[in-house]
């Protein structure tokens, strides 16, 4: 189901969280909702789930507004960052728990959970609780619980922020491999953009309550529209009034046209490549990436003075 | 005694036989000490005190028709109070959460007096409003309802004050899963909040029925004091006492002592089964 989000703010006391915001998520793609903490993604979401309404601006399902409709009418998953697990229920009982409103045949509940819970690896798991389960295996479950209803939109506030960087890696992939199975319109909020970049098919870059930009992580990478989604989806160095990303920078040991005359901080080689850290004339630090290759072939080391030469740079419109 | 002390196999080598480990031992010793000097001798005296003519006499003296209709009506009066404060407490301790209002913080700190206020000033207040001669319209002095008044008074603060902590720690995001899960308010109320309450409930329904069993200050005026209507378990044993039935009433004492310990291993037992699953 497709998602139009049209015109929306909301304030809380004098704190603006969303200020005129509209976006779209086509039916059946996978959207991360990128930004920094407190710019106002989380709200998005809770705006579209319902569970925060709207001061202004309307959110459509499908072309049908729904404001008005409350959160148990609006046929979303919820997944909270925090698990949200009902805590005095078995597995079993947590991911049966909206087709028991729903009034299913117990048979078929059953069925479903057992299903749903091979889906998530957590069968075994059924008659456990939630307090007998790690931070990985929780919020799998609580993926299950969300799934168990057929939502027409799978909404996820910060999915793996509670957990540690590895089960995060593996449940991300996960998420990504996931989708493709049960193709439901997701929705996820992230402030992580490698998290971002390597699971979601489209991004919408929220700060201050804004949207920045949304388009595919290809775009974003290579297109950025501002210099703050610049900044935030990748690295970038600046060299005079151009923004370029380290890895677009020639780094020459003559003088060069349109070269910036740098001098060497510190050279860093991390697997094939090699961070050079240096600073141009007036100061300014500046981060170039270059092959190992090259660094040994030029033998840089610190003090050494280089010419930078950007060979994509990106210009933006003085806002 | 629950939770063991730290095991010394853990300590470093140097410490084991230091004073280190000999602490756990003497704070036990000190906590059983103290425990015994204060709560279980006096409860010892009482126990030999009713035993002193055999079981023949605590029989005798527990089934004399008084002592049953006594603890009886105790027993019931206590039941249908805690029953009614499970309720009012519970509906105070989510207003007081959950709502804002001017004056909170105020009705906040009062339900506490109950606790704060000599127990004889609530019964000598009851029964100046509610009394014979008291301003209000209804006159419940002397009567089954003044009891349950009395005890209402006294027992307001446990539910409440045991509720509160737990709801002030609710996971909210509980409920709104359960809410995009398609549950509605009452839905939401029955399945996740009451069953996350339960055990606050049930602490504080226990001990609220613990104190009503005893309690003899707010009672003993309102109440009358009429044998086989409205004397409670308490005042009964005031009058064997003065009376010169000392082994009457450390018979009947040990039916109330007997309650009150099997109320409180049911408490404890409902909030061991929840804590397991808590966190």
């Amino acid at each position: 189901m497709a998602i139009e989000v049209r015109n929306v703010s909301k304030a809380f006391g004098d704190f603006q969280a969303l200020d005129d915001v509209s976006v779209v998520v086509p039916d059946g793609s996978l959207t991360a909702l990128l930004g920094p903490s407190g710019g106002g993604k989380s709200t998005l979401l809770r705006v579209i789930a319902g569970l925060e309404s709207a001061d202004a601006g309307e959110v459509f399902f499908d072309g049908t507004s729904v404001s008005g409709v409350a959160p148990q009418h609006r046929d979303v998953g919820f997944v909270f960052q925090h698990y949200a697990a009902f805590k005095h229920m078995t597995v079993r009982d947590n991911v049966a728990f909206g087709l028991k409103i729903r009034k299913k045949p117990k048979a078929e509940i059953a069925e479903r959970v057992e299903e749903l819970l091979r889906l998530v690896h957590l069968d075994g798991f059924a008659s456990r609780y939630p307090a007998q389960l790690s931070g990985g295996q929780r919020q799998r479950m609580a993926l299950a619980r969300a799934l168990a209803v057929e939502p027409k939109v799978l909404l996820l506030d910060e999915p793996f922020g509670a957990l540690d960087a590895k089960v995060r890696k593996e449940l991300r992939d996960w998420l990504r491999r996931l989708h493709d199975e049960v193709p439901v319109t997701t929705v996820f909020v992230t402030h992580d953009q490698e998290e971002a970049l390597e699971v979601a098919e489209q991004i919408v870059v929220i700060n201050e309550g804004r949207i920045e930009q949304a388009g595919s992580p290809e775009e974003l990478y290579e297109d950025p529209a501002t210099p703050f989604v610049m900044g935030f989806v990748g690295p970038v160095a600046k060299l005079g009034e151009v923004y370029v990303r380290p890895h677009d920078i020639d780094l020459e040991l003559e003088p060069v046209d349109g070269g910036y005359e740098a001098q060497i901080e510190h050279v860093a080689r991390v697997g094939f490549e090699a961070r050079v850290e240096a600073h141009l004339a007036d100061g300014a630090p500046v981060s170039v990436l270059v092959t190992r290759h090259q660094a040994a072939e030029q033998e840089l080391e610190p003090g050494q003075i280089i010419w930078l030469r950007p060979h994509r740079v990106h210009e933006f419109a003085v806002a | 005694m629950a939770s063991a002390p730290a095991s010394d196999v853990a300590l470093p080598r140097a410490r084991r036989w230091g004073l280190v480990s000999a602490r756990p031992a003497i704070a036990g010793a000190l906590a059983t000490a103290y425990l015994s000097l204060v709560v279980l001798i006096p409860i010892a005296a009482v126990l030999a005190e009713s035993m002193t003519d055999g079981w023949a006499g605590f029989w005798k003296a527990i089934s004399a028709p008084q002592a049953i209709a006594a603890v009886k009506f105790t027993v019931i009066v206590s039941a249908i109070v805690v029953a009614i404060n499970v309720v009012t407490g519970t509906l105070i301790a989510w207003v007081l959460v959950r709502d804002d209002f001017p004056g909170k913080r105020t009705v906040n700190a009062l339900i506490d007096l109950p606790f704060a206020l000599p127990t004889i000033v609530a019964g000598l207040t009851l029964l100046a409003l509610y009394g014979p001669k008291g301003p209000a319209p209804v006159d419940i002095g002397f009567t089954k309802v003044g009891v349950a008044a009395a005890l209402l008074f006294v027992t307001l603060p446990f539910v409440v004050r045991s509720v509160q902590p737990v709801l002030m720690e609710l996971d909210r995001e509980m409920e709104e899963a359960a809410q995009s899960l398609g549950a509605g308010g009452f839905r939401v109320f029955r399945s996740i909040i009451l069953p996350t309450l339960l055990p606050a409930i049930a602490s504080g329904a226990g001990l609220g029925f613990a104190r009503a069993l005893g309690e003899f200050g707010s009672v003993v005026l309102i109440s009358g004091n009429i044998p086989f209507k409205t004397e409670v378990a308490s005042v009964f044993l005031f009058g064997q006492i003065e009376s010169n039935n000392t082994r009457g009433a450390a018979a009947v004492s040990v039916v109330l002592l007997v309650l009150s310990f099997v109320l409180l291993l049911a408490v404890s037992w409902v909030g061991t089964r929840a804590e397991r699953h808590a966190r």
